[in-house]
C-alpha cells in the first residue's frame, strides 16, 4: 500500500482540476505530436532516398574511365576511353567475390520506328545488367550472352519510349531505329519513374554493349563498368582488388594517378542521404523546442498549483505527511501530466503524418525508436520541470502552510 | 494515572524583523491519559504557539516537550510528521478539509501517510467506522461543501480519531460554529473522552472551556491559572435548554 498511496494521492489530486489537468498536457500533446510527425517527414524522406539508391542497384560498384587533359582543358570521367572489353573480362575472371559485370557505353541519339522518332538514351551493356539493377522486365525477355557474342541488333526499351512512339501497341518484335540501325525489340523494362536528380529512369534504350561499339558508335572503348560484389561484406574487398588489377593491366606505376575512378554505391548513398538526415534533425530539433515549452508549462502550472494549495499541503503535513511525501504527490502529478500528454501526443503525431502523407502525398514513416524516445523524453520533462515546484512544496513549514488563505 | 504529555519550562522565542518575540515564556505542565483539557487566553497569550509545540508542528526554542514517553525537542523535521501521524489528532477552527475530496477520502489521509502499512480495504473500513461513530455513516461519499459546518467538523474529528492517537488537539472546534452546533461538538467530545480519548483544546468561549474537565489559563506567555473545572457543563442538559429556550421564541421545532 505504501508503495501506491503517493500515486493514488497524485491521481486524486489530477482528477479534481480536470480542466486545468487537460489545459497542461495540451503543452505536452503538441510538442511530443510535432515532434513525432516532423520525424516522420524525415525519416520518410530518408527511406525513398534509401529506396532510390537501392534501385541502382545492390553492393555495385562503379568503374569509370579517366578524363583526359588535353591542351589544358578537361574533360570528363568516362571520356579518356581508357577502359577496354578485356578489362571487363579480366575483373569477371580474376577478382574473387565478384557476381556480375556489366561494360557500359552510353550515348544519346534519335531513334525512330515507323513513322514516330524520339530522342533517348542508348545504353549498351551486358545481359547482366538488368540482374545488377534489380529492374524487372514488364514483358519479354532479355537479350542474351549469345547476342552480346555476336553483336545481335536486339533490343529493350523503357515505358517512356513505348508509350511515346508504340502508343498502345505491343512493341515486342517490332524493329525500333538508331542511327538507322534496325534493332528487333525483345523486351520491355518495367517503369523505375524519376532518379533522384530528376531524370526519366524509363526514357531509355538498352542493347548489347558489343552491338553498341561496333554498329552505332564504332568506339572500342568502354564509358565504365558496373561490377557487383557478392556480399556488402565483399565490397571494399572487390573495389581494392579492382583498384589494383586495372592499375596493373594499365601499366600505372606508384605514386601515379589512376586513369580510371572506382565509386561504390555506399559513397553515393551517403551523400544523398546526408540531406535527408539534416533534414530531419532540423525539423526534430525545432519540435523538439516545443517539448521544452511544453515542459515549462507544466513547470508553471505546477508552481502555481504548489501556491494555490498551500493550505491542503499544510493539512497533509499536519495528519503526517513527510517532505518526502508532499514531493513525490506533486512529481508524480507532473510526470502524469507529462507521460498521459506524451501518449496522446505520440497518437496525434501519428494521426497528423499520416494526414500529411494522404494530403500532400509526402512519404512519411514513424520509427519506432522515436515513438520510445518521445515517451522517454516525455517523462524525463515531467521530472526536470516537476522537480522543482514539488520540492517547493516539500519545504513548506506546517504552520504557515495551515495558516495561508 | 499515566502521564501523556510533560512540559518542562518550555520557552518559545520568534526572531521577526530583527525583534525577539516571547512567545512562550517557561510553560510547565502535564497532561494524563484521559483528561479534557481546556487551553484559554487572550490573543497574543501564546496560547497558539502552545498549541502548535503540543501538536508537534513546531519546537520549543528551549525547555523539554515529552509525548508518549518520545522527546519531541530532539527530533528531525520526518521524525516529527510521523509523531502527528501516529500520536496525535489535529481538530481546527476552519475544519481543513480537502476540497473536493469526499468525506471518506479526507478521513483516509492519516492512514494513507501512515508507516504500518494499511492495505486499502483496511483503510476504508477504518475510515467507515470512524465517519458511523461520529453519526456520519450515511454521508461517505459527500464533498465538504455538501455538508454543514457541524457535519464538516465531525468529519474532521473521525479523521483526527482514525489512526487512535494518544491525543487530540483541538484549536478553537468550535469557532466556526453556530451555539446549537457548537454543543452538538461539545457532546461528542465529551462522549469521546468518558470512552478514553484525552483532549486537548483551545478556545477563547469561557462557556465551551466549561464542557472541559481542566481549565488551564494562559498570559503572556506564562500559565497563570491551571484549575479543575467545578461547575462543569454537560453537552446533553444544554442542548436540552438551549432547545425549550429556541421554542419558546419560535426559533426551533
Amino acid at each position: 500500500m505504501r508503495i501506491f498511496s503517493p500515486f493514488i494521492i497524485a491521481l486524486r489530486a489530477l482528477q479534481r482540476n480536470k480542466m486545468r489537468t487537460l489545459l497542461t498536457m495540451l503543452g505536452m500533446i503538441i510538442g511530443v505530436g510535432a515532434v513525432i510527425a516532423m520525424v516522420s517527414i524525415g525519416t520518410g524522406a530518408k527511406t525513398q532516398v534509401e529506396a532510390q539508391i537501392a534501385s541502382l542497384g545492390q553492393n555495385v560498384v562503379l568503374v569509370f574511365s579517366g578524363s583526359v587533359t588535353r591542351s589544358g582543358i578537361h574533360t570528363g570521367w568516362g571520356s579518356a576511353g581508357t577502359l577496354t572489353i578485356d578489362d571487363a573480362r579480366a575483373i569477371a575472371r580474376e577478382i574473387t567475390g565478384v557476381k556480375a559485370v556489366s561494360p557500359e557505353v552510353r550515348m544519346g541519339s534519335q531513334i525512330s520506328a515507323g513513322n514516330q522518332n524520339w530522342f533517348t538514351s542508348v545504353l549498351g551493356e551486358s545481359e547482366q545488367y538488368l540482374e545488377i539493377r534489380q529492374w524487372p522486365l514488364a514483358a519479354g525477355t532479355m537479350f542474351t550472352e549469345n547476342d552480346v557474342r555476336g553483336a545481335n541488333k536486339v533490343a529493350i526499351i523503357g515505358m517512356t519510349i513505348v508509350n511515346q512512339i508504340f502508343n498502345d501497341e505491343d512493341p515486342i518484335g517490332q524493329i525500333v531505329r538508331i542511327r538507322n540501325v534496325p534493332f528487333v525489340i525483345v523486351g520491355v523494362l518495367s517503369p523505375k519513374g524519376l532518379s533522384l536528380m530528376g531524370q526519366d529512369q524509363d526514357d531509355v534504350i538498352i542493347i548489347p554493349y558489343t552491338s553498341a561499339m561496333k554498329r552505332i558508335q564504332g568506339t572500342t572503348t568502354l564509358r565504365s563498368i558496373l561490377v557487383q560484389a557478392d556480399s556488402l561484406k565483399n565490397l571494399p574487398v572487390v573495389q581494392q582488388q579492382l583498384t589494383e588489377l586495372l592499375r596493373q593491366r594499365h601499366k600505372i606505376g606508384p605514386g601515379k594517378d589512376d586513369d580510371f575512378t572506382v565509386r561504390t554505391q555506399q559513397e553515393i548513398a551517403e551523400t544523398a542521404t546526408a540531406t535527408s538526415r539534416i533534414m530531419t534533425a532540423l525539423l526534430g530539433s525545432i519540435a523538439s523546442v516545443s517539448l521544452i515549452v511544453g515542459g515549462i508549462g507544466i513547470m508553471n502550472i505546477m508552481l502555481v498549483s504548489v501556491t494555490e494549495r498551500t493550505r491542503e499541503i499544510g493539512i497533509r503535513m499536519a495528519v503526517g505527511a513527510k517532505s518526502r511525501d508532499v514531493m513525490l504527490q506533486f512529481l508524480i502529478e507532473a510526470v502524469t501530466l507529462s507521460i498521459i500528454g506524451g501518449i496522446i501526443g505520440i497518437g496525434v503525431g501519428v494521426l497528423a503524418s499520416k494526414i500529411i502523407s494522404s494530403q500532400m502525398g509526402w512519404p512519411v514513416l514513424t520509427p519506432l525508436t522515436s515513438i520510445v524516445l518521445a515517451f522517454s523524453f516525455s517523462a524525463l520533462v515531467g521530472v526536470f520541470f516537476g522537480f522543482y515546484p514539488a520540492r517547493k512544496a516539500s519545504m513548506l513549514d506546517p504552520i504557515e502552510a495551515l495558516r495561508y488563505e | 494515572m499515566d502521564k501523556i504529555a510533560q512540559l518542562v519550562d518550555v520557552q518559545k522565542i520568534y526572531h521577526t524583523g530583527g525583534e525577539d518575540v516571547h512567545a512562550v515564556r517557561g510553560v510547565s505542565l502535564e497532561i494524563y491519559k484521559g483528561e479534557f483539557v481546556a487551553i484559554m487566553g487572550a490573543s497574543g497569550s501564546g496560547k497558539s504557539t502552545l498549541m502548535n509545540i503540543l501538536g508537534c508542528l513546531d519546537k520549543p526554542t528551549s525547555g523539554t516537550y515529552i509525548l508518549d514517553g518520545v522527546d519531541i525537542s530532539k527530533l528531525s523535521r520526518n521524525e516529527l510528521a510521523e509523531i502527528r501521524n501516529k500520536k496525535i489528532g489535529f481538530v481546527f477552527q476552519g475544519f481543513n478539509l480537502l476540497a473536493r475530496t469526499s468525506a471518506l477520502e479526507n478521513v483516509e489521509l492519516p492512514l494513507m501517510y501512515s508507516s504500518n502499512g494499511y492495505t486499502s480495504k483496511v483503510q476504508r473500513e477504518r475510515a467507515i467506522k470512524m465517519l458511523e461513530l461520529v453519526g456520519l455513516g450515511k454521508r461517505l461519499d459527500h464533498y465538504p461543501n455538501q455538508l454543514s459546518g457541524g457535519q464538516q467538523q465531525r468529519v474532521a474529528i473521525a479523521r483526527a480519531l482514525v489512526n487512535e492517537p494518544v491525543i487530540v488537539l483541538a484549536d478553537e472546534p468550535t469557532g466556526n460554529l453556530d451555539s446549537h452546533t457548537s454543543i452538538e461538538i461539545m457532546g461528542l467530545f465529551q462522549e469521546l473522552n468518558n470512552n478514553g480519548v484525552t483532549i486537548i483544546m483551545v478556545t477563547h468561549e469561557l462557556d465551551i472551556a466549561s464542557y472541559a474537565k481542566r481549565n488551564i489559563i494562559l498570559r503572556d506567555g506564562k500559565v497563570i491559572k491551571d484549575v479543575v473545572v467545578e461547575r462543569r457543563l454537560n453537552a446533553n442538559e444544554e442542548m436540552n435548554r438551549l432547545s425549550s429556550a429556541q421554542k419558546a421564541v419560535n426559533l426551533a421545532p
